[in-house]
């Protein structure tokens, strides 16, 4: 883009505006940049202390603390919280002491195995940031595509066909194919209820549940059947995939850090182009924030939802295939933890924005990577971390709970998250 | 004896505005006073505070000389004050009893709706102020008028002794206005005391006994309508000198550039709602087609404009038919559209200023290259038409939401007026908005026309129709029962016609090239 004068400025300072939706010559950016961070960061924070007071109460050292005196009873529960987060956060980013020492060490091998937990953050965080693209797209196009986990599957299972059925390409062609393969797959599947939807104002949200549940039977079906290992015994598991399929890792076994996490990172600012700054975008988001203003502009409103929907599933059949073709290299019924249901949240943490849902995909990443570790470290369930996130969530959603907790003003315009406008607005 | 009324420095601040600074209002028992202001200048926010709705910063309310506190409308109405909103707030599908009655059910041995004792009630009240209306009609089958009858007919039910009408006349004929002028009078002459807002200057000098003038949140001064007259309340209210004349030149037609013919439009209902119309548009021309609002002015526009179907019937375009084509095709054509919701069609509220004055052509050079946008070039043009069509926005950056109306319809006039084209159609294009940019927007409309444009003007305002239009069609049920030139006819020939009356036939037909038979 020529002429563009934010090129000039640093990149760091124009995603921040961009996450935030200010433009950089507008007046009163700093207030307006906390205003726009206040609910999420408070959010969070609220959230991993309500989190560490559950950790609490579900841990028999701190009751039998509090058995002995009061004081031993903080003294068990601050060890525990501390325990806790300590270990969610050195199983999540790394522990630093051990980082330092391999740098010191100089030693290759040490400082990979020590950065390891952050790039295992990463992996993790890769599928979350398809999927939340996917879930975030659809909403700016005031279309809620709760199918995404569907589609999802769907492109897995396409991925992972042209990973094993074709054979003796060269991998700078077979690995493309095959992701091309699960982005067309997980749109053609999206398209079904786009079409419903613009047709016939069948509301995307029930055709698209009953589309994820199709594409669940159907893809054990396929693992079961077509698409079974030969020699598998009927497992649903598929054969593995060829290596010139493979999305390349950057390190030797056991780091599975990959170059999907930067081709997600390429399609975020992708997305965030094609949203932001070409037409294709302004129809999107003329059609999801006004039907009526769009159809009086002259847009073709059936166009743009189909359109919409089959961008959406591209995007989702991208976290499948991203799945198969950097991590598992082969399919297996239980490929997706929610990934699907997930992005809802991940696009509502990050308010639709492709860079916002980077954030958010990282976050849950590392919760989730980190969670692991605590479980092994605290013996505290993986569970709360799931209702951290569930809380984190809630605050967002009803940031009305935060602004009493806190006494926050409301602002004026407050941000209205787009996803109301799908529910009722028929056509 | 205490006013009925007093309100004392009401204050009321909102972020960046100051709604209301230091209001002093008195009211006397049994007189009509006139709230006149801009758009925006602060009725509203008056006249929700005292209805509850908002809790002013400072200042306080009195009736009867005692001091009241109102936190919700139930407080407002249980200190004596009602409000008819412009927007009625009925249930169409119940009867006039059961409308009146919601909220304040009588029941019965235990927990039976009493109906009866409602039904007499309104009966009585109906009686004593002369508000005919029978209780066991439903609403949506009443007329506009007895409609907002029914509203009167729930304060007076509720005691109400204070009555706020808000801008009553914008839905109704000429002649139910007057109408409800007719009942204003009664109901003051039994002791209410009514606050009437309007910005319509001929009915304040008409019902009023006093009239208060709002300019950005402050009494800018009081005036006696016997002494006061149109020009001067308009100046008072917008702060300068008005022209409230169109200057316009007789302007010989030119070719046909629209041309309706028999048009029939069914609505989503399948009821007709456009009953074989014809008419036709000539360049440097203005059509204005006056009538009621509902009675098939808006789908009228919309088939016109591509936004709906037409059953059959032929609308050409420059001699190109252009039935049932897609609204861009419409607009590629060389037609403008100024839409009757400026809200709901005509802008993308959250989007900014700039994108919203491409909304019609972002996808065309310049503005993008290909499928890329250009945004240097949409702000290039926005900084133009702002500084063209004089809109008052802090940048071309802010949401289009956070502007006045009267800026926001400037927004939409820009970018359809600045487009080569040979048709406008505009449907209300000055609905709510004040003084200064009603001017301002039928200067520009009439610049339009003497440039050879031809305009299709739609306002269920007389007096916009009267001004503007070359021509006038009055539509009345789906049929155009009229095509008469605009300066051979009387403003109350066109009211009754508003109201499907024809008058005696030769002394219209005299007047006119073509009356279009209508039965009824």
């Amino acid at each position: 883009m020529k002429n563009n004068k934010n090129d000039k400025q640093d990149l760091g300072k124009v995603i921040l505006n961009e996450i935030t939706g200010e433009d950089p010559k507008s007046p009163k950016k700093k207030k307006s940049f906390w205003k726009k961070i206040e609910i999420p960061f408070l959010a969070i924070i609220t959230g991993l202390l309500i989190g560490g007071i559950l950790i609490g109460a579900t841990s028999q050292s701190v009751y039998a603390g509090f058995a002995v005196s009061i004081w031993s009873g903080f003294a068990a529960l601050g060890k525990e919280i501390g325990t806790a987060y300590f270990s969610l956060f050195t199983g999540s980013l790394g522990n630093p002491v051990t980082i330092i020492q391999a740098l010191q060490s100089g030693n290759a091998t040490d400082i990979r195995f020590a950065l390891n937990p952050l790039l295992e953050s990463l992996v993790k965080s890769t599928p979350y940031i398809f999927a939340g693209l996917a879930c975030a797209l659809a909403f700016r196009a005031g279309l809620f595509n709760i199918g995404v986990e569907g589609q999802l599957f769907i492109g897995a299972a396409a991925a992972t066909y042209v990973g094993y059925a074709i054979k003796g390409l060269p991998s700078y062609i077979h690995m493309p194919l095959a992701i091309l393969a699960g982005a067309a797959a997980g749109a053609l599947w999206a398209i079904v209820p786009g079409l419903l939807k613009a047709w016939t104002g069948g509301h995307e949200v029930i055709n698209c549940i009953m589309m994820n549940y199709i594409a669940y039977r159907l893809t054990t079906y396929l693992l079961t059947g077509p698409m079974t290992r030969p020699g598998g015994g009927g497992m649903p598991l598929s054969p593995m995939i060829e290596k010139s399929a493979y999305i390349p890792q950057f390190f030797q076994s056991p780091i599975r850090f990959h170059l999907g996490f930067f081709i997600a990172l390429a399609f975020a600012v992708l997305v965030w182009w094609i949203l932001f700054k070409t037409t294709w975008g302004l129809n999107l988001r003329t059609v999801g924030t006004n039907p009526r203003a769009a159809k009086y502009a002259g847009l073709n409103i059936t166009k743009t939802i189909i359109v919409g929907m089959a961008m959406s599933g591209a995007l989702a059949g991208l976290a499948g295939a991203n799945e198969i073709l950097a991590v598992n290299h082969s399919m297996a019924i239980g490929l997706s933890s929610g990934y699907g249901f997930d992005s809802i949240a991940l696009a509502l943490l990050g308010n639709s924005h492709p860079f916002g849902v980077v954030l958010a995909a990282l976050l849950f990443g590392v919760l989730k990577n980190g969670a692991t570790r605590m479980m092994v470290v605290s013996s505290i369930p993986i569970d709360i971390v799931t209702i951290i996130q569930a809380l984190i969530l809630i605050f967002i959603a009803a940031p009305a709970i935060i602004r009493a907790i806190f006494h926050l003003r409301s602002s004026k315009e407050d941000t209205a998250i787009v996803t109301l406008s799908s529910w009722g607005g028929g056509k | 004896m205490a006013p009925i009324l007093q309100l004392k420095g009401i204050t009321k601040q909102f972020p960046g505005i100051l709604a209301n600074d230091h209001i002093d209002l008195t009211l006397g028992k049994g007189e009509i006073l006139a709230l006149l202001g801009e758009n925006g200048a602060g009725k509203t926010t008056l006249m929700n505070i005292l209805y509850g709705l908002y809790q002013p910063d400072e200042g306080e309310i009195l009736v009867n000389g005692e001091k009241v506190t109102i936190h919700s409308p139930t407080d407002a109405i249980t200190s004596g004050i009602g409000m008819v909103h412009q927007h009625f707030m009925l249930i169409p599908v119940f009867t006039v009893t059961e409308n009146v009655m919601l909220g304040s059910e009588p029941v019965k041995a235990g927990d039976f709706l009493d109906r009866k004792k409602t039904a007499q009630k309104i009966n009585e009240i109906s009686k004593q102020y002369n508000l005919e209306v029978n209780p066991d009609d439903y609403v949506k089958d009443l007329p506009v008028g007895v409609q907002q009858r029914v509203e009167i007919i729930k304060l007076l039910y509720r005691n109400a002794e204070i009555l706020i009408f808000d801008e009553p006349t914008a839905v109704l004929t000429p002649q139910e206005a007057d109408e409800l002028f007719n009942i204003m009078r009664e109901l003051t002459k039994q002791g209410k005391s009514i606050i009437f807002i309007t910005h319509k200057l001929r009915e304040v000098l008409e019902i009023s006994n006093r009239i208060m003038v709002i300019r950005r949140g402050k009494v800018v001064g009081e005036a006696d309508p016997k002494t006061a007259d149109n020009k001067k309340l308009a100046e008072m209210m917008v702060g300068r000198e008005v022209n409230l004349v169109v200057e316009k030149d007789i302007k010989k037609p030119g070719d046909v550039v629209l041309s309706v013919e028999d048009l029939v439009v069914a609505d989503q209902f399948k009821n007709l709602v456009i009953d074989h119309i014809s008419l036709d548009v000539h360049a440097g021309q203005i059509l204005g087609v006056a009538g009621v609002q509902g009675n098939g002015q808006t789908e009228l526009v919309e088939v016109v404009t591509g936004l709906h179907k037409a059953v059959s019937g032929k609308i050409a375009f420059k001699g190109k038919d252009i039935t049932n084509c897609s609204p861009r095709v419409i607009t590629e054509a060389g037609t403008a559209h100024v839409p009757e919701d400026r809200q709901a069609d005509g802008l993308v509220l959250p989007f900014t200023v700039a994108e919203n004055l491409v909304l019609c052509s972002y996808y065309q050079e310049p503005y993008a290259h290909g499928v890329v946008l250009q945004y240097d070039k949409i702000l290039e043009n926005a900084e133009k038409m702002i500084k063209d069509f004089d809109i008052r926005t802090p940048s071309p950056f802010v949401s289009v939401g956070t502007l006045s109306g009267g800026n926001q319809q400037k927004v939409i006039i820009a970018r359809e007026l600045s487009r080569p084209i040979e048709l406008l159609v505009a449907s209300q294009p000055t609905r709510g908005l004040d003084v200064g940019s009603i001017e301002y927007i039928h200067k520009r409309i009439v610049q339009k026309r003497d440039e050879g444009c031809a305009v299709l003007l739609i306002s269920p305002e007389l007096d916009e129709i009267i001004e503007l239009s070359d021509r006038i069609a009055v539509m009345f049920r789906g049929k155009i029962i009229a095509t008469v030139n605009a300066d051979e006819v009387s403003k109350e020939t066109l009211g009754l016609l508003m109201a499907g009356i024809i008058p005696e036939k030769g002394e219209i037909a005299s007047k006119t090239e073509k009356v279009v038979e209508a039965t009824f």
